[in-house]
């Protein structure tokens, strides 16, 4: 480095001069410098037979490397796998132990279920979040922006504490192993427009009984003496403010009039897959969802209902809420 | 400090280059060999010096059964005595940087580059080096002198020693500095086994090789090129500084002795005998002002001082002066320097922080967060639910259980979840789901202020609060 200090007179140039009395140095960059450059000249010629690195363009095939002595061959893909095989071990213990329990027995086991809700949005999101939304949130269908018919909700909330089919554990359960179909006959050939419109009003007042029509025309038979729906069949609870279709005057008339999946061109659609015939989620994969869905906040207790309501919190329309079953 | 420029070259751009010349830098080609000579800054030295021995030996010290400071980055706590520092305290120790930046800056306003000259383990770690190297080698003039030798049997003897000894040193070094960080004792186990983890082969490691290069080879270069304190100190420093300095005006013109110990007449104090470049560890000249190679030191102090002594001038001509005294102008005292009290007053804001956090570190901490999507649900009895995701954290020593209650919020509104108290596990955040259901004609707002808090079962004055909000639908 000692090059550097040159003295006045003796600064070797390169011969040219600008503006009188400029000159361009020649001096040498320092050894440790030339030693870097060196040396990273080196390394790309080892780096390039270390790892991929020349496409062949005729064959699409490029040169793969000779690879690490530890790992060999290097590949983005490999690398994932290694990545996600870090995952899975950490998973492996709590997989191993879902594989042998119930739904219920997931459920009770905080430390199970708390593994579940952690890990269980990827797998939401994939199988259930195309319907029901990212979160459970419901998907809104309005105007003709799908293609599809004005029916409001394309599948139900999950987050609340509305269930056409049971929101306990196993029911959640049962619903996602065998799908559901909701199924309500189209009544435009059997009640007049009056006798809907009565009977519209009535379901949008949150009050089905108050017209002796909910009785005579046969409503009861799927909708229960009391107007809440009936689990085993699906049916909806009319006196909740849950609404799985349009809850507008208008909506209402529509789902009386054509139905739910009665073959009617304008009936409302309300299909869940059933995911074990579709085959693409394992056993393990459908308890999941249905303790994440159920931990949504919705979940029913096997003996009563999971919000307890204290005593001071009663408040004026919690009538619904006293009778979960109903749900 | 250069010549004056020829009359002829001033104005013409090459003329620049006699001013290069003349400017010696000091670039490492020749291995300074710093005189060692006895004196009250020599003392002082070793004294602040061993400080360093509790990097070496504190780690081992035991408390209630665990290493007393353990800095558990695997875990992610700080064990300090009976303190234990989780991440989520770690704020503290942005303020423990700044209290020791600023005591760096104050002390540094004060008296220019203590930490430097005194402490700098740069500065410890070479003295240690060149001392084994003298014990071995012998003085400065048989260290060059070795240096220039043809290799011989006796050569290869001493410089294999020597190197043995810092890499030993060396060693040494990475082994108590990777202490702090895991099991002081376990560590020597796992090493003496050859079992310990990559990490920890590469601090080992690249802690050997530091310390030999830098204080093995490097030395003084490291202060000059690579240390970005030294830069940053020489801005602390001005006019009223006190620093080790040559008094120009008693020691010019300098001149040697010239017969029996007498100075002759016109000639100033110094007599040119370079003592005090000779100890410099750096191998600056003091004579030529304060610089950026002047580790404040204080060790050219002692060398003139002796000299002084021997030719009967009082001792001092090199000494810890201001710029002001040495120039004659009136020398403000300690006080009247704003600069060192805006340092200070930072350290004690920091400090103040530090004490504040240290009182409040509570055994919970509670955080909670408002599920985003959907922000609430509307429930088949038209009420309105939100739910929140707490995390609690557990910084005693064993598992709690705690209750959940809420103030504010809505009237009547029901916490879902919170029937049973929540077990919360020690040294690390518990989570858990509550749910806030309340009727939809008590809402009044749209997002309504709510404060959840979480007390221990068996002591609720244990107890943390978090503040959040409720949200529904736009009123």
């Amino acid at each position: 480095m000692s090059d550097n200090q040159n003295s006045a007179g003796g600064v070797p140039t390169t011969g040219h001069v600008w503006d009188d009395d400029l000159g361009d140095l020649t001096n040498q960059p320092p050894r440790w410098w030339m030693l870097g450059l060196t040396a990273s000249a080196v390394w790309v010629v080892v780096y390039w037979l270390m790892y991929p690195s020349i496409p062949f363009a005729t064959s699409g095939d490029y040169f793969k490397g000779i690879g690490l002595p530890a790992t060999g061959q290097w590949s983005a893909i490999k690398e994932l796998a290694e990545d996600q095989a870090v995952l899975d071990g950490v998973r492996k213990p709590y997989e191993d132990k879902l594989k042998g329990m119930t739904p219920a027995a997931i459920l009770a086991d905080s430390e199970l279920s708390e593994y579940v809700t952690r890990s269980g949005k990827v797998l939401f999101s994939d199988n259930c979040g195309g319907c029901h939304g990212q979160n459970g949130v419901g998907s809104e269908q309005k105007g003709a922006k799908f293609a599809v018919r004005e029916q409001g909700l394309m599948a139900p909330v999950l987050l609340d504490d509305d269930w056409l089919f049971g929101g306990k554990i196993d029911d959640v359960h049962t619903s996602i192993t065998g799908g559901r179909q909701g199924m309500m006959s189209a009544h435009k050939d059997v009640l007049s427009a009056a006798e809907i419109d009565t009977l519209a009003n009535a379901v949008a007042a949150g009050s089905p009984t108050s017209t002796p029509l909910f009785a005579e025309k046969g409503c009861t038979a799927c909708h229960g003496a009391d107007g809440k729906g009936i689990a085993a069949m699906g049916s909806a609870n009319l006196t909740d403010k849950i609404w799985r279709f349009d809850g507008s005057l208008e909506g209402i008339k529509q789902t009386i009039t054509y139905g739910v999946n009665s073959g009617d061109a304008n009936a409302r659609v309300a299909v869940m897959p059933n995911f074990s015939a579709a085959g693409k989620l394992s056993e393990v994969d459908m308890k999941k969802l249905a303790v994440y869905v159920y931990k949504f906040g919705g979940g029913q207790a096997e003996a009563v209902a999971a919000p307890v309501v204290e005593a001071a919190a009663v408040s004026a329309v919690a009538d619904a809420a006293s009778a979960p079953e109903a749900k | 400090m250069s010549e004056p420029v020829k009359k002829a070259e001033v104005g013409s751009v090459t003329g620049l280059y006699s001013e290069h010349v003349e400017w010696s830098t000091n670039l490492g080609e020749a291995t300074i060999h710093a005189k060692r000579m006895p004196g009250r800054f020599r003392t002082l030295k070793y004294i602040t010096e061993s400080f360093w021995l509790i990097f070496f030996f504190g780690a081992y010290l035991r408390w209630n059964g665990k290493q007393a400071i353990l800095l558990d980055v695997n875990n992610r706590q700080f064990h300090i005595f009976n303190l234990t520092i989780l991440p989520q305290d770690i704020w503290m120790v942005s303020l423990l940087l700044l209290l020791l930046a600023m005591a760096l800056f104050a002390i540094t306003s004060v008296a220019s580059r203590v930490f430097c000259g005194f402490f700098c383990f740069q500065t410890a770690w070479v003295d240690l080096f060149t001392w084994i190297e003298e014990k071995i080698e012998g003085n400065p003039n048989k260290r060059h002198k070795l240096d220039a030798a043809p290799w011989n049997g006796e050569k290869i003897r001493k410089k294999v020693l020597k190197h043995v000894i810092w890499l030993a040193i060396s060693v040494f070094t990475g082994i108590s500095f990777t202490i702090w960080f895991v099991d002081a004792f376990q560590y020597w186990r796992d090493l003496l086994s050859f079992n310990l983890s990559m990490l920890e082969w590469v601090t080992l490691i690249s802690f050997t090789l530091g310390t030999y290069f830098l204080a093995g080879f490097l030395r003084e270069q490291t202060c000059l090129w690579l240390c970005p304190y030294a830069r940053i100190q020489a801005v602390m420093a001005d006019s009223q500084t006190i620093l080790p300095a040559y008094d120009v005006s008693r020691g010019e013109p300098r001149g040697k002795l010239r017969h029996a110990g007498k100075v002759v007449e016109q000639q100033g104090d110094c007599i040119d005998c370079f003592q005090c470049v000779q100890v410099c560890p750096t191998g600056v000249d003091i004579r030529d002002g304060q610089q950026l190679g002047c580790i404040t030191c204080g060790l050219c102090l002692d060398a003139c001082d002796s000299v002084m002594d021997k030719i009967g001038r009082p001792r001092g001509l090199i000494r810890y002066a201001s710029l002001d005294e040495l120039e004659g102008r009136p020398v403000k005292k300690l006080y009247q320097h704003p600069r060192t009290w805006v340092y200070v007053t930072i350290l004690l804001l920091a400090l103040a922080g530090i004490i504040y956090g240290l009182n409040h570190l509570g055994a919970l901490t509670l955080r909670v967060a408002p599920e985003r999507q959907p922000l609430f649900v509307r429930m088949s009895d038209g009420s309105i639910q939100n739910k929140y995701t707490f995390k609690v954290l557990n910084k005693t020593d064993h598992n709690l259980h705690v209750n959940v209650k809420a103030d504010g919020g809505i009237k009547d509104q029901v916490l879902v979840g919170t029937e049973k108290p929540k077990l919360v596990m020690h040294g690390k955040a518990t989570s858990f789901t509550i749910f806030v259901k309340a009727p939809e004609e008590n809402i009044l707002k749209e997002v309504t202020k709510v404060v959840f808090r979480v007390e221990n079962t068996e002591d609720p004055t244990m107890a943390a609060e978090y503040t959040t909000m409720f949200n529904a639908p736009k009123r």
